[in-house]
């Protein structure tokens, strides 16, 4: 059985061998289809693995308080830009109380927006976040120069601007900035300190922004009286299930929520962990939509498959004659053809899978000589999909012609010229 | 007119011929019109004979020996192989008494392209259940037919004489009941053709039986028997008395 099956595959690739042009178009279709779903995935899986990277920097001992509740798995309302009003400055505040949330290391609330900073006669649009005094505790990054601003100015409505580097690029260039004025809104600010450059992270650019305590920002600049978000950094990750207890527990107080269920909550607590989730299962289905899209292409490979079977059927009608005439059954003229379908999208499938590869390759190379921290991944899964999914169509596509070629009458296959 | 086709037939009274046909019929339907190529054709062969089936193009000799050599069905009439009632059979089964009973020899070789002289003789073999090295039978069955020094050679490297000594030993292969000659030196200069009767006659003379299908007299005359048909009826049938003898590319009368 195996000496026989091993037979018809040496029967296919001398056949194959035999027509080398017309046999590398036929795989063509199928090498580039099962190459884009190996690019895409592995391209797909670099991005997800230098976007989680990136969050991970920020630290996965995080808790983050976002407006508005939410299911478990979805993300809550106010990530899809839906302004909930529910968090305040006073949440911060009783969050910061170690009675209420005891492993909480700091706490920092955020009201963000946009705005023009001048100086003399240069301006600069960028972000402006009015944050709480554990800012630089919570989310890392440090001073370059200057100080950060004191607990009493984030009440007093002091007007300080601690600016990201790009800020002090784009404003004042090589001037000295301590002590300088800036002007926001018709509000004239004192610079008291500038972040060291830090870069992109989890999509936001540490580099291109103002902070002012949260106060200022509220009353002064956005004319509102709650927070976007909340982050409290846990002392350390095996307390941040207790921690998110302690932290709904204390907002349901501070919100006169009596419903301990949490179906009433009109707040969401996350840790970075479960956000890591959250992006990871997006960031998945965006990769394997796009991998569909481009196995759609194996369909249209298949066809080529199919087309260039059912010419091969006729031109080999005498062979299929003779062999049916020395006593091959119809089962075997039929797999004759069916194993050389196979053969073609199988051998088309593998070199689709290493040009494949070798391309991912050469964009995590790029990436990485670009100073991106991309990680080459082939997922041996995608491999296994690929020869699958690669045999798969050789059997689909080549079922007809192989069965055309099974029911030829024997004496009209000898006759045929 | 004692023939020695009756005397067969006397003398297989007792025992099973090998091949029995009783008013075989074929017609080929296109459309509205029926053409019948085969209209009541009976006759017995026994184990061992050599007849030639003889007649000229359109005489349904071609049609008869497809029929008889399990690659098409008959329209109606009885068709009997060693006692066993063959219009009854399936493909897959006729498939599988063409593999172990028949060997075939065509006009025009039908050997595969692209393929060694040995690969081509071990076809049949691979289709065959359990016939052992295969490789070893397909060499010996070359060197019978003086051919052992082209086993690596590609079909398309050889004159048109090996091509069909390749033929005869691809039939030969599975040690066949019977080999069917269909105008096997039609294609040939006629010094290759008299070495393929020659073959055909030292087959015959160890114990095979062989039908030879041809229009020319003077190849048919290398059988024991000839059996003339003409459209669709046999007209004659009778052992040839004055035998040709091929030999050292000669043939004697």
């Amino acid at each position: 059985m195996f000496s026989k099956f091993s037979q018809s595959v040496a029967t296919s690739i001398t056949a194959l061998l035999a027509n080398k042009a017309r046999s590398f178009l036929t795989m063509l279709g199928i090498i580039i289809g099962v190459g884009a779903v190996i690019v895409i995935m592995a391209v797909g899986a670099g991005a997800q693995s230098l976007i989680l990277a990136q969050v991970e920097t920020l630290g996965t001992n995080l808790i983050g308080v976002m407006p508005g509740k939410s299911d478990e798995a979805g993300p809550p309302t106010s990530a899809m830009g839906i302004v909930i009003t529910t968090l305040t400055y006073e949440d911060v505040m009783a969050l910061r109380e170690k009675s209420n949330v005891p492993n909480a290391v700091d706490v920092v609330g955020y009201t963000n927006g946009t705005g023009t900073a001048n100086w003399g006669s240069n301006s600069y649009d960028t972000n402006l976040k009015g944050v709480t005094v554990g800012y630089i505790e919570v989310e890392g990054g440090e001073l370059d120069n200057g100080r950060f601003f004191s607990k009493e100015e984030e009440t007093n409505l002091s007007r300080v601007a601690v600016i990201g580097s790009t800020v002090k690029k784009e404003l004042f260039g090589e001037s000295e900035v301590i002590g300088q004025r800036i002007k926001i809104k018709k509000h004239t600010f004192e610079v008291i300190g500038v972040m060291a450059e830090r870069g992109t992270v989890a999509f936001q650019d540490y580099d291109d922004q103002i902070l002012m305590p949260i106060k200022t920002m509220q009353k002064l600049i956005a004319g509102v009286n709650y927070l976007g978000l909340i982050r409290i950094k846990i002392d350390s990750e095996e307390n941040i299930d207790r921690a998110i207890s302690d932290v709904e527990m204390t907002l349901r107080d501070q919100h006169d929520i009596a419903d301990l269920s949490g179906d009433s909550d009109d707040f969401s607590v996350r840790s970075a962990a479960e956000a890591l989730d959250m992006i990871t299962v997006i960031t998945d289905a965006l990769r394997y939509f796009l991998a569909a899209m481009a196995a759609l292409s194996l369909i249209v490979g298949g066809i080529g498959i199919m087309n260039i079977m059912l010419v091969s059927v006729t031109e080999r009608t005498r062979e299929i004659g003779l062999r049916k005439a020395v006593g091959a059954n119809n089962f075997n003229i039929m797999s004759q053809f069916l194993i050389e379908a196979v053969v073609v999208t199988l051998l088309g499938g593998i070199i689709g899978i290493i040009g494949g590869a070798v391309f991912s390759y050469l964009i995590a190379v790029i990436a990485n000589f670009m100073g991106y921290d991309w990680a080459f991944v082939v997922s041996l899964l995608s491999i296994v999909l690929a020869i699958a999914v690669s045999t798969a169509v050789g059997l689909i596509f080549g079922l007809y012609p192989a069965r055309k070629a099974s029911m030829l009458e024997p004496v009209e296959a000898l006759r045929y010229e | 007119m004692t023939t020695l086709a009756t005397q067969n037939r006397s003398k297989g009274a007792g025992s099973t011929p090998l091949i029995n046909v009783q008013n075989l019929t074929k017609s080929y339907t296109a459309g509205e019109v029926v053409t019948k190529v085969l209209q009541g054709i009976s006759f017995n062969i026994e184990k061992g004979e050599f007849v030639s089936i003889m007649g000229p193009s359109g005489s349904g000799k071609s049609t008869l020996m497809h029929i008889l050599g399990f690659l098409e069905k008959a329209t109606g009439g009885h068709y009997e192989f060693e006692g066993k009632d063959i219009t009854k059979l399936q493909d897959d089964e006729l498939a599988k008494m063409r593999n172990e009973k028949i060997g075939f020899v065509f006009q025009a070789f039908n050997l595969l392209p692209r393929t060694t002289v040995l690969e081509n003789v071990k076809l049949p073999l691979t289709y065959a259940v359990g016939k052992g090295d295969i490789n070893e039978t397909a060499k010996q069955v070359l060197e019978s037919v003086g051919l052992g020094h082209r086993l690596d050679y590609y079909t398309n490297q050889i004159s048109g004489g090996e091509k069909q000594r390749v033929a005869i030993a691809r039939a030969l292969v599975n040690n066949p009941t019977i080999i069917f000659a269909d105008e096997p030196t039609g294609n040939l200069d006629s010094k290759s053709g008299v070495q393929i009767m020659e073959i055909l006659q030292r087959l015959n003379n160890a114990g095979n039986t062989i039908i030879l299908v041809t229009h020319e007299t003077y190849t048919s005359e290398h059988a024991k028997r000839i059996i003339q048909i003409k459209d669709g009826k046999i007209i004659d049938d009778y052992p040839v008395l004055n035998r040709r003898v091929a030999h050292d590319g000669e043939t004697l009368k």
